[in-house]
């Protein structure tokens, strides 16, 4: 049996994590049909057309699905679960919100936030906040899985050529209204996809002092993180969280300014290729992750950074 | 209106995790236990709710061996009227409790259903999605902040791209994120007071419904660990470093 895998979009584009739950579920069965469910999404269809892993996507098409709600999401993808060995999607805040309603109505007890395929029932996935990591078989006839993208690799956009097939829209619920979504437009790489994160914590202090974080970001061409203490604090707004209930980082450079190194927010950044950790407090846990520790006040070295950054003759992009 | 909130006794977020040998799970004997911290956030909204005048009663309900009634317990001394344990040994599911909760649900009839967003020992976020589906429920996840209108709710919730509102008509689920609000500490006196609040024992098994794991934990193990890194003395040998030693800048 094929393995579905459930779109994130926004009816223009298909969301960057997509492609990571792409490689994941053709690691399950390569026979993978995408379902795409939006309202005059063709260029997302079409796109998706050309991922050569995928060999089939399934587009629905109704204007109900402008905007993403669980509930109708739900209804379309019961219609055609039957099809499929494996329902997949992705463990944003998307897939968290959308897969457990599926799993639930088709009585399957849903494997979450899985980090590696280890066969097509077998999985690795973290718990206590990435301490400790469990190896799960799911027993169920089907399995319903969420994928962390940051485990997985970026499929390749070009080449492929899938059938796509309309396929009918699904009832609507009456009980969920969308209202609005503020979204916050930055010309910064996204949070989770960055090759670089500088995150500030606590130690900043203050949403302003937040600009010596974003001038080395710049600088950097990098994504800008936060603990959950500074999102707490009001220092920046929710969508910079890193940790345990926020996103899950693995840049190539993770920069932790000020951020003492709680277990919650190890647990979203210690798989980062190197992490610099600036900090005054020299017994910070931070430092236990750290390739390189720099103990000092941030307020002195973050100035200090850009202009040695400035003195490079070149920076990577 | 009635508030059901759901709480789990879960290891205390300030623990640091240590793994059995024997790959059969993590330490849990003698180990600080407490309330899954975005639980604490659930309770602490429907108390608020109360106290705005618009509920009448919360009920707090866990699913957990003997143990767990503490965390009812907790809820009780926060502002719960009345508690209630379902008894059940061993690891249980999100589906399970889901389908237990839903048991609950039938038997209170609440017009709002709470709990925290993802409990922080298994990180599974799936119980309050699933009991939504089993009821046919709008859902609200992820709740930063809620308002009560007279038969829906308007939920601001945290998503990857930043907040979005959504209206539910009630009765509804809300799974709720740690900004909802503070939660705020029982004082003395209500913990004395708690005592006396009731807690019903109801038996899972009593309830009827098939509480075995589907899944089966083949192995727990220690992640990998990140080899020691070093202390740098200045900005300047970072950078350097950075750009000649780990060739990321």
């Amino acid at each position: 049996m094929s393995v579905l895998l459930i779109a994130e979009h926004n009816n223009k584009e298909v969301k960057p994590f997509t492609l990571n739950a792409i490689t994941a579920a053709s690691q399950i069965d390569q026979d993978l049909h995408v379902m795409l469910i939006g309202s005059k999404a063709d260029d997302v269809a079409k796109f998706l057309s050309e991922v050569p892993l995928v060999k089939k996507v399934l587009h629905i098409d109704h204007e109900i699905y402008e905007n993403y709600i669980a509930e109708n999401y739900t209804a379309a993808i019961l219609k055609h679960a039957d099809k499929y060995s494996h329902i997949i999607c992705s463990a944003n805040t998307f897939g968290k919100n959308l897969m457990p309603r599926v799993a639930a109505l088709l009585d399957i007890s849903q494997v979450s936030d899985i980090i590696k395929v280890i066969s097509p029932d077998t999985f690795l996935r973290p718990i206590y906040a990435g301490n400790a990591f469990a190896t799960v078989k799911s027993n169920d006839e089907k399995k319903c899985v969420t994928i962390r993208p940051t485990s997985f690799e970026v499929a390749e956009t070009t080449g492929g050529s899938a059938e796509i097939e309309k396929i009918d829209a699904a009832d609507q619920t009456e009980n969920t209204k969308f209202i609005n979504r503020e979204e916050i437009k930055s010309d910064r790489p996204e949070l989770g996809t960055a090759r670089i994160v500088i995150s500030g914590g606590r130690g900043l202090q203050s949403g302003e002092n937040f600009k010596l974080i974003t001038d080395v970001a710049d600088k950097l061409n990098a994504a800008i993180g936060a603990s959950r203490a500074a999102v707490d604090a009001g220092y920046i707004t929710n969508e910079h969280q890193v940790g345990q209930t926020g996103k899950v980082v693995v840049p190539d450079l993770y920069i932790a300014v000020g951020i003492s190194g709680a277990i919650q927010h190890l647990a979203g950044m210690k798989e980062s290729k190197v992490i610099v950790a600036i900090n005054k407090d020299g017994e910070a846990p931070i430092f236990s992750v750290a390739d390189y520790g720099l103990e000092a006040d941030l307020f002195e070295a973050l100035p200090q950074f850009l202009e040695e950054l400035n003195k490079l003759n070149t920076i990577q992009k | 209106m009635k508030i059901l909130v759901a709480v789990k006794r879960v290891i205390d977020y300030n623990v640091q995790i240590r793994v059995k040998e024997d790959g059969s799970g993590v330490v849990t004997d003698n180990v600080k236990m407490s309330t899954n911290p975005p639980d604490d956030n659930a309770i602490e909204e429907a108390v608020k709710i109360k106290e705005s005048g618009k509920a009448t009663e919360i009920i707090a309900v866990t699913v957990g061996e003997e143990k767990a009634q503490e965390t009812v317990r907790k809820a009780l001394a926060v502002g719960a009227d009345r508690g209630i344990h379902v008894k059940v040994d061993g690891n249980i599911e999100p589906l399970a409790v889901s389908k237990i909760l839903k048991k609950i649900v039938e038997k209170e009839n609440p017009d709002l259903v709470f709990m925290g967003k993802q409990a922080i020992d298994d990180d599974c976020n799936q119980t309050g999605q699933m009991l939504a589906a089993h009821l046919n429920w709008p859902q609200a996840t992820f709740a930063s902040k809620i308002e009560v209108n007279d038969k829906s709710l308007q939920v601001t919730r945290e998503v990857d791209e930043g907040l979005e509102t959504i209206e539910v008509n009630t009765p509804a689920i809300v799974t709720c994120d740690l900004r909802l609000n503070e939660p705020r500490y029982a004082s003395l006196p209500n913990i004395m007071k708690a005592k006396k609040k009731p807690i019903e024992q109801i038996n899972a098994s009593d309830l009827g419904v098939d509480t075995n794991p589907r899944i089966e934990h083949i192995k727990i193990e220690e992640p990998p660990k990140r080899k020691a890194g070093i202390k740098v003395a200045s900005v300047e040998e970072l950078v350097q470093k950075l750009k000649n030693e780990a060739k990321v800048i």
